[in-house]
């Protein structure tokens, strides 16, 4: 036979392709069915956020978290407020910090549902997606009735939360948190010793603890490579650390991992919910400084100093002293950071938006080389990848 | 913790003393400025180093002043581990000068250095890939610069005559309003009647905001 002349050819993934999680573009250079280089080509999403809030002040920058990664969105605005707050020298009263945790860990949960559901989708699991979205659902409705947004809330605000919860939504809440890992062990009999999945995932995207240190890696796919390193354990912020909860960490850093850690993190979750609903403190839910937080309705058709209260925060907002910080939490993703900087005025000078999947993303090339064209599919499923925080 | 993070900057300061400009500590957080050319020197001692070991870079940003001399500085964040603790070290620049590239040190700085400069113009020298990434093919400018208008230059529709996405300038219905709240009474000069005279004498302090 009569030799022929092979090259390498560039395969375009994306950005319209349903297991590419949203607008990703992948240039993939191909061997056959080898990998032999990804470029991840992002920002078909970039809105300018960060430029965006520059011009805004702090209240209104508030909503713009929560359409980064618009899966978790309670996490983002949580990052912001601790930020805010840092510069503003305010302390949160404990049923705020109650509250903000916890709606950060039904963030979590909402999160891990829909990376679970859509990565086994992506691998031929359908069922999972069927099976988790319910309850995904009812926990959209518990973000409803406590800030009106089923997603985008608006609810975490520098100085506590929005608004107190309504009666009787801690106790459905309860009640939920009670079935729901009934749910999840569901869940797993479909995915965790399914031979299917696992062919497709298992020493797929290994990736080793050191490797982890140096593409930035955090939270569930660091923590899926060996390392106990979360923040709500090592910085802990608002009422973590009166939570007791235990860090799921795996041993070989590949895909498969990743979703077990993603699932036992969940049953965490669960039991930092149990703790919140039970020991709720009662008390006021957002700072007590008028110059920060607005008044109640009704102390505004009393009171004349409340009036101009409101007005003045409504229109100038508040001034924040001088002065740069850094404040992580830790996301669903991993690290999501704001890095804010004040010169003294009543909007945000600079305010950097650390995205935890901007750093994992680009590992893929990383992840991705000598793998077949398929196990790309499971890369991307298992890093967790959501374009609104990546291209912001 | 606070102490710890004030034992480090000294630290820092001792042993690279030609390297680093000064450390400070604010709001519970180390800062130091260091010399630009020194950048991938530091970075290696801080993730190397048995007392500092910051073995995650975790953003790289830039942040614009214009009314300095150097208006751009390049922030790095760094997060130790083994010791729990932040670092932020700072380097400054201008729109000409460019910054040595710490992607030799740590991978993870590629993409957010590659940010920096498409958002910023912040050049970075011995980088493997400096292209634009966050905006579109063919875009113009750095979007975050301060005198770059929030609105931008061009915006897109789409066409059907030509049946493709064409490029406009901006053009808006009403232009875009930024309001300053910084000097809300500026508008009024209160003059009592008869001050004309007083000359010299500073105007009358305007009463408190209100709120």
């Amino acid at each position: 036979m009569a030799e022929t002349q092979i090259r390498n050819f560039t395969l375009n993934f994306g950005p319209q392709h349903p297991s590419a999680h949203g607008v990703l573009r992948l240039v993939l250079e191909m061997d056959g069915e080898i990998i032999e280089r990804a470029d991840p080509h992002i920002g078909l999403l970039h809105r300018g956020t960060e430029k965006l809030i520059e011009y805004k002040n702090y209240v209104q920058a508030v909503p713009y978290f929560d359409r980064l990664d618009y899966v978790a969105p309670q996490n983002q605005e949580h990052a912001f407020a601790l930020a805010a707050e840092k510069l503003l020298g305010l302390e949160v009263p404990p049923r705020g910090q109650y509250i903000r945790v916890l709606y950060a860990e039904i963030g979590r949960i909402l999160n891990h549902i829909l990376n679970i559901c859509s990565y086994a989708m992506d691998v031929g699991a359908m069922t999972p997606m069927l099976w988790m979205f319910e309850e995904r659902e009812k926990l959209m409705e518990y973000c409803e009735r406590a800030s009106g947004a089923r997603m985008h809330m608006a609810y975490f605000r520098p100085g506590g939360v929005a608004f107190d919860l309504p009666p009787k939504l801690l106790d459905d809440i309860g009640a939920w948190a009670e079935h729901f890992p009934k749910i999840i062990d569901d869940c797993e009999t479909l995915l965790t010793e399914n031979r299917i999945f696992k062919q497709r995932t298992v020493d797929i995207g290994v990736i080793n603890a050191e490797q982890c240190f140096d593409w930035g890696f955090t939270g569930p796919n660091l923590r899926a490579a060996g390392i106990a390193w979360d923040l709500r354990k090592a910085q802990p912020y608002d009422a973590y650390d009166k939570m007791q909860f235990d860090i799921p960490v795996g041993t070989h850093g590949d895909c498969y991992e990743r979703y077990v850690v993603r699932i036992l993190e969940m049953h965490e979750s669960v039991r930092i919910i149990k703790q919140c609903v039970e020991s709720m403190p009662g008390g006021p839910c957002k700072a007590d400084d008028h110059k920060i937080s607005p008044p109640s309705r009704g102390e505004m058709k009393q009171s004349m100093e409340a009036l101009i209260h409101h007005f003045k925060l409504y229109t100038e907002g508040y001034r924040v002293p001088e002065g740069e910080v850094y404040v992580a939490v830790e996301a669903p993703k991993g690290e999501f950071a704001v890095y804010l900087v004040s010169d003294g005025s009543n909007k945000p000078y600079r305010c950097k938006i650390r995205a935890p999947g901007f750093a994992h993303l680009q590992a893929m090339d990383f992840l991705s080389r000598g793998h077949m064209l398929a196990d790309v599919v499971a890369n991307i499923g298992s890093l967790d990848i959501v374009f609104g925080e990546i291209d912001r | 913790m606070d102490l710890a993070l004030k034992d480090l900057g000294d630290y820092l300061v001792g042993e690279l003393p030609e390297e680093i400009l000064g450390s400070e500590l604010a709001f519970d957080q180390l800062t130091i400025k260091v010399r630009r050319e020194a950048i991938v020197k530091v970075l290696t001692f801080l993730r190397d180093d048995v007392s500092c070991q910051f073995k995650l870079l975790v953003d790289v940003c830039g942040a614009d002043y214009p009314e300095r001399e150097q208006r751009f500085d390049v922030v790095y964040h760094l997060l130790s581990l083994t010791h729990n603790n932040r670092i932020r070290v700072k380097v400054t620049t201008d729109e000409q000068t460019p910054v040595p590239s710490v992607t030799g040190v740590y991978s993870a700085a590629n993409w957010f250095e590659r940010e920096a400069w498409d958002l910023y113009g912040i050049y970075f020298f011995d980088h493997p890939d400096l292209r634009r990434i966050l905006t579109d093919y063919g875009f113009e400018g750095h979007p975050l610069r301060k005198d770059f208008p929030l609105t931008g230059y061009v915006e897109v529709r789409y066409d059907d005559e030509q049946k493709r996405v064409v490029y406009e300038p901006v053009k808006l219905t009403q232009e875009f309003r930024s309001f300053d709240f910084l000097s809300p009474w500026e508008g009024v000069q209160r003059m009592l009647p008869g001050d004309e005279k007083a000359g010299e004498a500073p105007p009358p302090k305007p009463a408190g905001g209100g709120a």
